[in-house]
């Protein structure tokens, strides 16, 4: 009999149909009453509710196992069928063996010989780990096409299936019409030219005597089989037609019990595990309560679970089928209660059968019963066994904190209240320990629940906690909140890629949201109008040490996509380099020290000059140049266009943008993660955070309608060109018209009209926009950020002060609408610009209704292809996971699944890592650079390690380790947090 | 300069260099003044450190981060099916839905084509490429003359067009010969005897039946007189390569296994975009190539060329792995899988459990779904290592 012990570990899960036997042996109860509840609230005994099958209500006692709800899984009763019903989901396979077996012996309707080949055929097919389904069917139409039982030699019949769960034999039987059809064939028929039979004639082809012929006429008698073949031959009619027999569960199950074992290995069915006459259902197991909860509602009411409800009407059935048999009711009414304890037994497995109607709730709702609760994104395999719903993790809407290190999250303090770390009491963290009891469950670093070393668990209140905090001695545990420089997993969803989850150091806050760094929104693709963010605190060392070494946010900073840095500089951050790099400015002392305040450079450079009246000044160059590392030397092109180029450390020329510190492969950013490590990139991109925003708010930075406005002048021009377009146009459509349109190759002089009125219109859009951006100036803001890439591109300045342009619905001009034209405004056939959603205003001029129409409906169509887009690649993406989720590199290198398959030998045949290297350029090891530094002997001691690979830089420090060890060795008394931060190589 | 010593070499020789790295070392030592063998060993080991620094680490979930990395810019792609590729004159299936497309490796693409490469002087002479696309497109009746009913005498007269007769037959002179092919080929393909007059082809049902000869007009229409059948389009273009300007061609329709046969068609370097064409004619290595090539077209399409080749070699490897290209979902790679909790979590869960308890199968709990179900630490990075805690001596560890 099976244990209700929940297995600690699995080791493996075999599947197999289960024996009636067993379903009995494993029953806690038979179940006979279809009533759950008497009037006083108690379960029936031997009802569907029967407390052997276990408990629901707190406080109660299973009456199996003796365990409390909670502790007990439950137990499976069961329900003794009157008769055999079919098992839905086996119907297909049911079909096959039928159709495979003999009617007589049961025996599959194969020869040795080919029973053995089949055999074979399986155990190679299954050796190649293909789809043994191939085989079996194949083996199954071989089977068929027997008309004789090779074993015993009964006439085999064709096995009909009625979906879902009823089998008939077809035989050929005589007519009941015969003598009619063949009255009929002998008469002729005049239309085709078929002269009529007498019966003599009739005699003489088909050697049957003449008197019996007239029997036969006149239905006296019935022709014997062979007699009716030759009557049908000389005539050419058919005169069978087809018996249906109904076979009954029980007969099938009959059938079934006398396959012999050897014959169903051929079928694919293992028959030490599995029983074609299981399918055939004699006993229903009853689900423990525990699987079907009822509900009591506000009013006190019960309410049943689904499955409860199909159990209520299957044993309603099923004792109204045994009275009725006991009592001797007909074969139709019994008939007819086998067919409906079917459908109940049918729908309580599968309520989504085709053809069947499924079984509904009194609210008109379909049931949900067992398979419902398996399939699909909610089902028990993707909702609750694939995807865990988890303890100690928080959700609220996120906001930006430039003064946060990108490493770190600011939590609210009502998070950092309930989310707790288990700290292991110990003489070295003993005080703290006791301070955060001592502190209590509202006070800040507190705790909440304390353990004691008998495993009593205690919470800590208000009122006790004063008196815990004495008694928590080295050896207890307590669950104390979360404070600074503790690490926590930070997600964002939709989590398309690695960088969707990383790990990041706590900051407890005031005020209700996490708060974090703009720097690392681009990994997470997040902003800040109303998104929310998920925190999960992690409960174990190695969980911690893990979080900390791999999954923290530094440690994200390449992405595996390209290979370049997916975290950097972003939008006004880089319009801050922009504006500190470009022109570059200079700044007296004052200015320059308020620049690179919120970095760790607290003394400034040698000036790089010094105005008239002898005050030194700071270039912008040289301030960025700050927080460059001493040793960089780099020389790219910038988005802005100009050669930038760095020298030991210091920036000489260029300007410093997007295409410098910006996310998504800033050049700087990108090389100082690659060569100085991920902790030195860290700093950078912190640092030229604050060094931006400082310069951003230095020079001010805004934008308005009026710097989105041309002057007179340039109105004046932009309109003459898209005159001047309309009228080319005009042209165009003239010469089309006149027939003197040249066709493209390959195109229909229609489209090729299109494409050419597509292309002029373009054109002026274009040189609108260049007429519009002559006249802004290079500091006018939407200029810069276009041009340093911060935000926004030409294009946008081109609509807001130049002109809008074409309109596209599905990459054409707006056709759409009415008949032969777009709106009424137009006349029929209007091929001209303005009546296809061509906008020839600016957003600053603002458009017509006619324009605005036009313009929605290019919108709209942007909107549902992101919607439709979503879907479509959501569903892409599960797909390609779950194909390759289980490739993993090994120590040789290749690349296996953990079937130890190999699918690659070398990782991208070359085994480079795409963290490390850009997928855009060739990866050369400088030999001769390193051969360099080696010679000039720049460095020894730990830097000299570090350099030839024999030691590993730490990666797992927290940020403010280093301050708050400081603190602690300085006082150790007030704040003595630093030996409480989870650092794993600490002592 | 310095001598490459045995020392040298042996401290060279000692580090997991491929040959190449190891070489370079050398002639860096070879051209520099005084390296002593301590320098040269330093200068090797920071060389390997740089080398074992861009290596993937054992245990790296390649599988999973190479998913993501396709699957990510997924959600950048336009819907837009038809676009221009290269090309302005073919409409070519782009974007989300094209690579949707490769990775379901359907049996035909939405849209296919073939992009023809030529051999020497039929890459440069615009006569000679054009002879190619006459072998290649396929020439219908209508192209090639007009076709009139004479209801009166229950016949179907073909004139033909003579210009394009030798335009479209270069290799044949007298237009006459021309003609009597096509007769012929009418013959044949409809069954009906024909008349041939010069450039004049008539015929006509054998018993006069006005729906007959409709019904012959509109077969006729069909049959292909040159060309491959599959293919209704060819463009020619001037392309300036590697190697210098040629004639490169670009069909609409694909039927990759005739035109590697046809004359002056460079059959090392013609592809086309269905996949399942290439691995019939070319064999699985090559169509690992073809997905690669095609899926990073896609991407470089939309945009997202940074993307590195390296996760889509992957992809590509395991829809080749079994020798046959299979496709990524239910009835390809995910529905073969050996366990039956891993095939049920993905898509259809009853029947996957059903057929497992016929066939009596079990789930020995390797793969990754499988563990997360029953919630053990999958087998994949950290998880498919075992650390023991060592213990170590006080001393050392108060570093600080």
């Amino acid at each position: 009999m099976p244990t209700n012990q929940t297995p600690k570990e699995i080791g493996e899960i075999s599947f197999g149909l289960m024996d009636p036997e067993e379903y009995r042996d494993m029953s806690a109860t038979k179940i006979i009453t279809a009533d759950t509840y008497d009037d006083d609230g108690f379960p029936i005994d031997m009802g569907l509710m029967d407390p052997r099958l276990g408990v629901i209500d707190p406080g109660l006692e299973c009456k199996t196992c003796g365990q409390h709800s909670g502790s007990c899984n439950g137990h499976f009763g069961h329900i003794e069928l009157a008769a055999p019903v079919i098992h839905v989901g086996f119907t297909k396979l049911i079909r096959r063996l039928l159709r495979g077996t003999c009617r007589e012996c049961s025996r599959l309707t194969l020869t040795e010989d080919e029973k053995q080949e089949f055999l074979d055929q399986l155990q190679t097919t299954k050796d190649l780990d293909n789809d043994v389904n191939d085989v079996t069917k194949a083996a199954i139409r071989q089977a068929r096409k027997a008309d004789r039982c090779p074993h015993c030699g009964e006439v085999q019949f064709d096995i009909n299936h009625e979906k879902p769960t009823t089998y008939y034999e077809v035989q050929q039987v005589l007519s009941s019409e015969y003598p009619e059809q063949i009255a009929a064939a002998m008469q002729g028929d005049d239309e085709e030219d078929e002269e009529p039979t007498s019966p003599n004639e009739l005699a003489e082809k088909t050697d049957i005597v003449l008197s019996r012929v007239n029997e036969i006429l006149s239905g006296e008698f019935r022709p014997r089989k062979e007699d009716r073949k030759a009557i049908e031959k000389a005539l050419g009619i058919d005169l069978t037609e087809e018996d249906m027999n109904k076979l009954m569960p029980s007969d099938i199950r009959d059938w079934f019990e006398d396959i012999p074992d050897e014959d169903i290995e051929v079928l694919g069915i293992n028959p030490e595990r599995s029983r074609p006459e299981w399918m055939i259902l004699t006993v229903l197991p009853v689900p423990p309560v525990t699987a079907r909860p009822s509900i009591t509602l506000d009013n006190g009411q019960r309410s049943e679970d689904d499955l409860t409800h199909k159990l209520v009407d299957i044993i309603r059935i099923n004792q109204r089928f045994m009275e009725n048999r006991e009592a001797g009711a007909p074969q139709l009414i019994i008939e007819d209660l086998w067919e409906l304890l079917q459908y109940h037994v049918t729908t309580f497995m599968d309520n989504e059968i085709s053809g069947t109607p499924p079984a509904r709730h009194r609210s008109g709702r379909p049931l949900k019963t067992l398979s419902q609760r398996l399939k699909g994104k909610e089902g028990r395999f993707r909702g609750s066994l694939s995807g865990k719903r988890v303890n100690f993790s928080a959700r609220t809407v996120i906001s930006p904190d430039p003064t946060l290190s990108l490493n770190e999250v600011g939590v609210p303090d009502r998070v950092a209240k309930e989310m707790t770390q288990t700290m292991n009491v110990n003489d070295r963290n003993l005080r703290d320990a006791r301070r955060y009891v001592s502190n209590g469950p509202e006070g800040h670093p507190g705790a909440n629940y304390v353990r004691r070393p008998d495993g009593r668990r205690l919470k800590v209140t208000e009122k006790n906690c004063e008196e815990l905090a004495e008694k928590v001695e080295p050896g207890w545990e307590v669950n104390r909140h979360l404070i600074d420089g503790d690490i926590v997993v930070f997600n964002r969803q939709p989590s398309l890629h690695r960088m969707s989850i990383m790990a990041h150091e706590v900051v407890v806050m005031p005020y209700k949201t996490f708060r974090l760094n703009t720097v690392v929104c681009p990994p997470y693709n997040a902003d800040f109008d109303g998104d929310e963010m998920n925190m999960h605190a992690l409960q174990n060392e190695e969980a911690r040490a893990e979080a900390r070494v791999l999954m923290r946010v530094q440690e994200q900073i390449l992405s595996p996509r390209f290979g370049e840095n997916i975290i950097g500089a972003i939008q006004d951050h880089i319009s801050g380099t922009y504006l500190l790099t470009h022109t570059n400015p200079e700044f007296n002392e004052t200015q320059a020290l308020d620049l690179l305040r919120a970095t760790r450079i607290d003394e400034l450079p040698e000036p790089s000059g010094t105005y008239e009246d002898g005050e030194p000044y700071w270039t912008g160059r040289d301030a960025f140049s700050e927080l460059l590392p001493d040793d960089l030397n780099l020389e790219f092109t910038s988005e802005a266009g100009d050669t930038v180029v760095v020298e030991d450390g210091q920036l000489v020329e260029g300007t410093i943008d997007e295409g410098g510190v910006g996310a998504f492969g800033g050049e700087v950013v990108d090389t100082i993660a690659k060569v100085y490590g991920k902790t030195r990139a860290r700093q950078f991109i912190n640092e030229v955070a604050s060094l931006a925003m400082r310069s951003i708010m230095h020079f001010g930075f805004s934008i308005g309608i009026d710097d989105e406005t041309v002057p007179q002048v340039a109105e004046e021009r932009i309109n003459e060109t898209i005159t001047d377009a309309n009228d080319r146009v005009e042209e165009l459509i003239e010469s089309y018209e006149n027939g003197d349109l040249e066709s493209l190759p390959g195109r229909t002089v229609d489209e090729t009209l299109e494409m050419k009125i597509m292309q002029t219109l373009g054109r002026a859009r274009d040189n609108a926009g260049d007429i519009a951006e002559e006249h802004f100036d290079d500091d006018n803001p939407a200029v810069v950020m276009a041009e340093s890439g911060a935000r926004g591109s030409l294009l946008n300045l081109t609509q807001m002060a130049g002109c809008v342009g074409q309109q596209a619905v599905r990459g054409e001009r707006i056709n759409r609408g009415y008949e032969d034209r777009t709106l009424s405004h137009y006349k029929p056939d209007d091929l001209s610009a303005d009546a296809h959603g061509f906008v020839q205003n600016s957003y600053t001029n603002g458009l017509t209704p006619r324009e605005f129409f036009f313009h929605a409906m290019g919108g709209r169509e942007g909107l549902v292809d992101t919607a439709v887009r979503t879907s479509k690649s959501g569903y892409l993406q599960r797909r390609l996971i779950n194909a390759l989720s289980e490739l993993e590199t090994q120590y040789d290198g290749t690349v296996r699944d953990t079937g130890d398959t190999i699918v690659q030998f070398e990782f991208g045949e070359d085994s480079t890592s795409p963290v490390k290297v850009s997928s855009g350029e060739e990866n050369d090891i400088d030999v001769d650079r390193i051969a360099d530094r080696v010679l000039e002997a720049e460095f020894d001691g730990d830097e000299l390690q570090e350099f030839l690979g024999e030691k590993q830089p730490a990666t797992n420090l927290s940020e403010h380790a280093e301050s708050r060890r400081m603190d602690a060795a300085g006082d150790r008394g007030a704040t003595s947090v630093a030996s409480e931060a989870p650092q794993v190589n600490d002592d | 300069m310095t001598e490459i010593t045995d020392d040298i070499e042996a401290v060279v020789e000692d580090t997991n260099l491929p040959k190449r790295l190891k070489d370079q070392v050398y002639s860096t030592v070879d051209e520099r003044d005084g390296v002593t063998v301590e320098q040269a060993d330093q200068i090797a080991k920071a060389v390997e450190n740089r080398y074992l620094d861009t290596r993937v680490d054992p245990l790296d979930p390649v599988g999973t981060v190479s998913a993501q990395s396709i699957g990510e810019p997924g959600t950048q792609m336009t819907m837009n099916t038809f676009h221009y590729a290269g090309v302005a004159e073919i409409d070519v299936t782009q974007g989300l839905p094209r690579l949707i497309e490769l990775v379901d490796a359907r049996k035909t693409p939405d849209t296919p084509m073939m992009t023809v490469f030529l051999e020497d002087e039929y890459a440069d002479d615009r006569e000679r490429a054009h002879e190619v696309v006459w072998g290649i497109e396929a020439t219908k009746i209508l192209a090639l003359g007009d076709i009139s009913t004479n209801v009166a005498d229950m016949r179907v007269q073909i004139s033909l067009n003579e210009d394009t007769l030798q335009e479209r037959w270069p290799r044949v002179d007298s237009t006459d010969e021309i003609a009597g092919e096509i007769a012929g080929i009418i013959e044949d393909s409809l069954g009906v005897t024909t008349v041939q007059d010069g450039t004049s082809v008539e015929f006509g049902p054998e018993e006069p039946s006005y729906r007959d000869l409709l019904q012959l007009v509109e077969e006729l229409r069909d049959i292909t007189f040159k060309g491959i059948e599959e293919v209704s389009r060819v463009v020619i273009r001037k392309e300036e390569l590697d190697s210098g300007e040629e004639f490169v061609l670009y069909t609409e329709g694909s039927a990759f296994g005739d035109v590697l046969s046809i004359e002056g068609v460079d059959a090392s370097r013609t592809t086309c975009n269905n996949i399942h064409e290439i691995y019939r004619n070319l064999g699985v290595e090559a169509a690992r190539e073809a997905i690669i090539n095609e899926t990073m077209d896609t991407l470089e399409e939309q945009g997202l060329d940074d993307v590195n080749v390296r996760h889509l070699m992957l992809v590509s490897d395991i829809m080749t792995n079994e020798g046959t290209i299979e496709s990524i979902g239910r009835h390809g790679i995910s529905g073969s899988k050996d366990s039956v909790l891993a095939r049920a979590a993905f898509e259809v869960t009853v029947n996957h459990l059903l057929d497992a308890a016929i066939h009596g199968e079990v789930d020995d709990l390797n793969g990754v779904t499988e563990n997360v179900i029953v919630g053990k630490p999958i087998k994949l990075g950290t998880g498919d290592v075992d650390l023991k805690m060592g213990s170590f001596s006080r001393q050392s560890g108060q570093a600080d």
